[in-house]
């Protein structure tokens, strides 16, 4: 055991006296004590990871977009199994006439760790010929989740473990229109779609059904959206549209996941930053297998060619998956909960005091949903200050 | 170019092996991943969770009927990936970084601070303290330690004075009021509106480390009073300090009646969880081993050819990390390597849920109103809040009467003082004018008197001129004399200090108004 310089550092004394203190600012960083030798504080590491194997984990997705643009394909891809029973309508159940969610909740399990995956579908979103206030219902059922959660998490008596049934993602189906820009045309302009009149300064890739939908729903949940069927369009025109798509995303001041303001330091910058570029990704979805070289792959099989969905060079399946799934599905998880959440409870138990006061009155009424998205401003800092990240680094 | 285009739909019903329910038995059968060049009709394997024991497979429908929560396991075919998400956890948890407070009670000079020097492999700087302290006190200290990629945030807070004083009624009070302030500061932060719990400081206990003096015999009354009041708020391990004072055999007798004496009186200390396989056993061992007789020393004394922390007496080394001389290393086992999470989460999870309730039904909130219908906090929340508003309005419009009334009475008063002050000046004014005539009549008599002495003077002087020759050196004395008295007239005016008259003489604030009197007499 060789014993270090020992550095006398500065003691945080936080209290002398015993008094409970309410929140107070973090500490000033202090270097931390040497130790003369292990201890075995990393240990800890490895008790969460036991204790989260034992409690396993949850993760609720919602997918929103027209029909028809593969939303039940895309997560049967994404999860690897049958989520839905049929993905393709079926010829005896009709078309609904108004918006309904159907969620369906599976438990799945990977190398003795369980998820309880909970899907989302909307069927029969922006169908109608008044799609007026279709995000409402959409709107609705995130915050009810929301309202749920807040109150488990105010009784008297509370569970152990609340039951997280909280939308964290929802995934956005962006039809592939591929509008081209007014100045300039593409390389291959023989398809059609004339030029849009001059008279629109900010031609939109997005319709405003897609606009209005998006603003509303990034002020309360993770949107991430997704150029769906990708395969109808060329490289260059799924570039150009994605392009496009971002502008228009800027233009209208929709923040999609992964949100800027939450960016904690340099790295999670640059990660992110990346991602941004991508977004919205071009995905196909597949649920078929097919032989490709001898390898058995999953994709869409044509006349043209078979395409593969986890080929990077075909579509951009891979990286949604991996932003969904292996990279950040606790951040998705911990701004939902820090932040989405939070803001909703805010917004909730201020609004109760301006219900009016009468004998009658103990009893709250739910609020609607459309009062709840005031344009608030999302929170900006979402965890503690800056630490030494920088020095592990 | 692929001609044997086979086509087959993955996650065929009739391959599933189980739908079980969630939370328990499912185990899945993922298969081997396609893309890497099986076969299609290869047979599947079954892949065994490490941690069930038994393998059930039931075939069964793929329309079964989904548990009341409708939840069904899935089987993947193919490596989704999410095995990542402890790693993911693991990731977020280093970044926000880790805390962990550690309570020491035992009585002043037993060794806390060294054996927490001594779990900690540092010198944290620490005086001693002295025996004379009036009470009770806490003193918290917080650190930082760092080992490779875990920052720990670890706060130590002391008894100081425990057990010094003749009295020591009061003795575990501090502790317990200490106690309950964390919790409430956490309750506060919770409730709160706007709330931070992310970027909140957990202060509050997470194990307490009970240190019983090595008296061989008994646990003493205030040791047992301590415990038994802190045994629902916070998770307790009792130690034996100084456990080099005890011989082997005493020892194994006093660890049978300490946990003997602490059983019989209810005292509810820390157990090591039992419940998961990879702990399971050596926790249960541990449990066994309770209360640990420890000892501290941050002293480093030769042994063989290492150097390694002991104590040095004539009679032998004791070595710290020696597990026949002490039960050290199995304390730090038990308490950071292995069950550190595991009292995080006790804390979090039982002691504070218990205050929780506690506090708030003290407060008043009901998860059911008296007609046993569900009513939540919020509402009487609110209805609290509607009765502090009412009550506050009330008492406002008693502190603005009160106010209104006192503002008159003193107007009042006022009026008063006023009227009387009216009063006396016009009495003076009168006095005044009263005074004022009188000296006007006197000053007409005086005028009167002067003119009737004038003439008489006239006449005198015709006399005196006729009687001229006669007597012409007398007369001229007399009209000396006779031109001497001159009366000048001023006027008092009457001031309603008193001023001395002192002959006739008056003060220099009498003669401050325009006109004076003063009469000289010679």
């Amino acid at each position: 055991m060789d014993r270090r310089d020992y550095v006398p550092c500065h003691m945080d004394t936080l209290r002398q006296s015993p008094s409970p203190c309410s929140s107070r600012p973090s500490s000033p960083r202090t270097p931390p004590f040497e130790m003369f030798g292990p201890v075995g504080i990393e240990a800890v590491l490895d008790q969460l990871k036991i204790k989260a194997m034992k409690t396993g984990f949850e993760f609720n997705i919602m997918v929103v977009g027209q029909s028809g643009l593969g939303k039940s394909t895309m997560v049967n891809t994404l999860f690897k199994s049958k989520v839905w029973k049929s993905a393709m309508p079926s010829l005896e159940v009709p078309t609904p006439q108004t918006l309904e969610l159907h969620s369906v909740s599976h438990v799945i399990e990977e190398k003795g760790l369980k998820l309880k995956l909970t899907v989302t579908d909307t069927p029969g979103f922006g169908d109608q010929i008044n799609n007026d206030k279709c995000w409402d219902p959409v709107l609705g059922y995130i915050n009810q989740q929301y309202e749920q959660y807040l109150q488990e998490e105010l009784l008297i008596t509370r569970q152990r473990h609340i039951p997280d049934t909280r939308v964290h993602c929802c995934v956005y189906f962006v039809p592939p229109t591929g509008h081209w820009l007014w100045a300039g045309s593409p390389p291959h302009s023989d398809t059609a779609a004339p030029p849009p009149p001059p008279a629109l300064s900010c031609p939109d890739s997005l319709r405003p059904l897609d606009i209005e939908f998006l603003r509303r729903l990034c002020r309360t949940v993770n949107v991430v959206p997704v150029i769906a069927r990708a395969d109808s369009l060329t490289i260059e025109e799924r570039e150009a549209f994605r392009s496009r798509i971002q502008q228009n995303l800027k233009t209208h001041c929709i923040e999609v996941y992964p949100q800027k303001c939450f960016d904690e330091d340099i790295n999670d910058s640059i990660l992110n930053g990346k991602i941004r570029e991508q977004i919205p990704f071009a995905v196909v979805g597949a649920d078929q297998e097919h032989l490709v070289n001898g390898r058995c792959v999953l994709g869409r099989k044509t006349k043209w060619g078979i395409i593969e969905v986890e080929n990077i060079a075909h579509c951009e399946f891979l990286l949604l998956r991996d932003l969904l799934i292996r990279s950040h599905l606790q951040d998705l998880k911990d701004i939902t909960h820090n932040v989405h959440y939070e803001n909703y409870r805010v917004i909730r138990l201020n609004e109760s005091h301006q219900l009016p006061r009468g004998p009658g009155w103990v009893n709250l009424a739910p609020a609607s949903p459309v009062q709840l998205t005031s344009p608030g401003c999302l929170k900006v800092r979402r965890r503690a200050q800056k630490d030494s990240k920088d020095d592990e680094c | 170019m692929a001609s044997s285009d086979e086509t087959r739909l993955l996650v065929s019903p009739s391959h599933c092996s189980s739908y079980a329910a969630a939370a328990g038995t499912a185990f899945g059968d993922p298969r081997p991943s396609c893309s890497h060049g099986a076969p299609l009709t290869s047979p599947h394997s079954f892949h065994m969770m490490s941690k069930t024991a038994c393998i059930s497979p039931q075939v069964s429908d793929c329309d079964t009927q989904t548990k009341k929560e409708n939840i069904r396991s899935l089987t993947m075919c193919g490596h989704v990936g999410f095995e990542s998400l402890p790693d993911q956890l693991v990731d977020r948890s280093i970044q926000q970084g880790f805390c962990f407070n550690i309570l020491c009670v035992g009585e002043t000079g037993i060794g806390k601070s060294t054996l927490i020097n001594t779990l900690f492999n540092t010198s944290f700087e620490e005086h001693e303290s002295s025996h004379f302290c009036p009470n009770v006190r806490l003193k918290a200290q917080t650190y930082e330690l760092q080992e490779s990629n875990v920052r720990l945030k670890l706060t130590v807070v002391y008894t100081v004075g425990f057990g010094d004083q003749i009295n020591k009624e009061e003795s575990y009070q501090p502790i317990v009021d200490y106690i309950d302030g964390q919790f409430d500061a956490y309750l506060q932060e919770e409730l709160k509106i706007k709330r931070s719990l992310f970027s909140y400081h957990d202060s509050r206990i997470h194990v307490c480390l009970y240190f019983i003096a090595p008296t061989g015999h008994s646990l003493r009354t205030l040791d047992l009073l301590t415990m038994k009041s802190l045994d629902s708020k916070v998770n307790i391990i009792p130690l034996i300090a100084k456990a080099d004072t005890i011989s082997k055999t005493e020892l194994q007798k006093f660890k049978v009646k300490l946990m003997s004496e602490l059983v019989c009186n209810g005292v509810q200390i820390y157990q090591f969880p039992t419940d998961d396989e990879t702990t399971a056993k050596i926790n249960a061992s541990m449990n066994g081993h309770l209360p640990f007789a420890v000892v501290g020393s941050m002293d480093e004394i030769k042994v063989g050819n290492k150097m390694v922390r002991a104590r040095q007496y004539p009679w032998g080394i004791v070595q710290v990390e020696n597990e026949n001389h002490c039960d050290f290393v199995k304390l730090r086992e038990m308490l950071i390597c292995t069950n550190m999470e595991d009292l995080r989460e006790q804390t979090h999870a039982r002691h504070y849920e218990l205050y929780r309730r506690c506090k708030l039904e003290e407060m008043g909130f009901n998860d059911m109103s008296p007609e046993n219908k569900p009513i939540s906090l919020q509402e009487t929340y609110e209805a609290k809040r509607h009765e502090f508003y009412g009550e506050r309005q009330r008492k406002e419009e008693e502190m603005k009467q009160m106010f209104v009334q006192r503002v008159k009475e003193k107007e009042a008063i006022l009026k008063e003082a006023e009227r009387e002050l009216q009063a006396k000046f016009e009495h003076l004014k009168r006095a005044h004018q009263e005074e004022r005539m009188r000296l006007e009549e006197k000053r007409r008599i005086l005028e009167e008197e002067t003119v009737a002495f004038a003439k008489k003077k006239a006449t005198s002087e015709i006399f005196q001129s006729q009687s001229f020759m006669a007597s012409s050196a007398t007369v001229r004395k007399e009209k000396d004399r006779k031109k001497e008295p001159g009366y000048r007239l001023e006027l008092l005016c009457f001031d309603v200090r008193a001023c001395e008259t002192n002959d006739g003489r008056y003060d220099a604030d009498a003669s401050r108004e325009g006109y004076n009197t003063r009469g000289q007499h010679e």
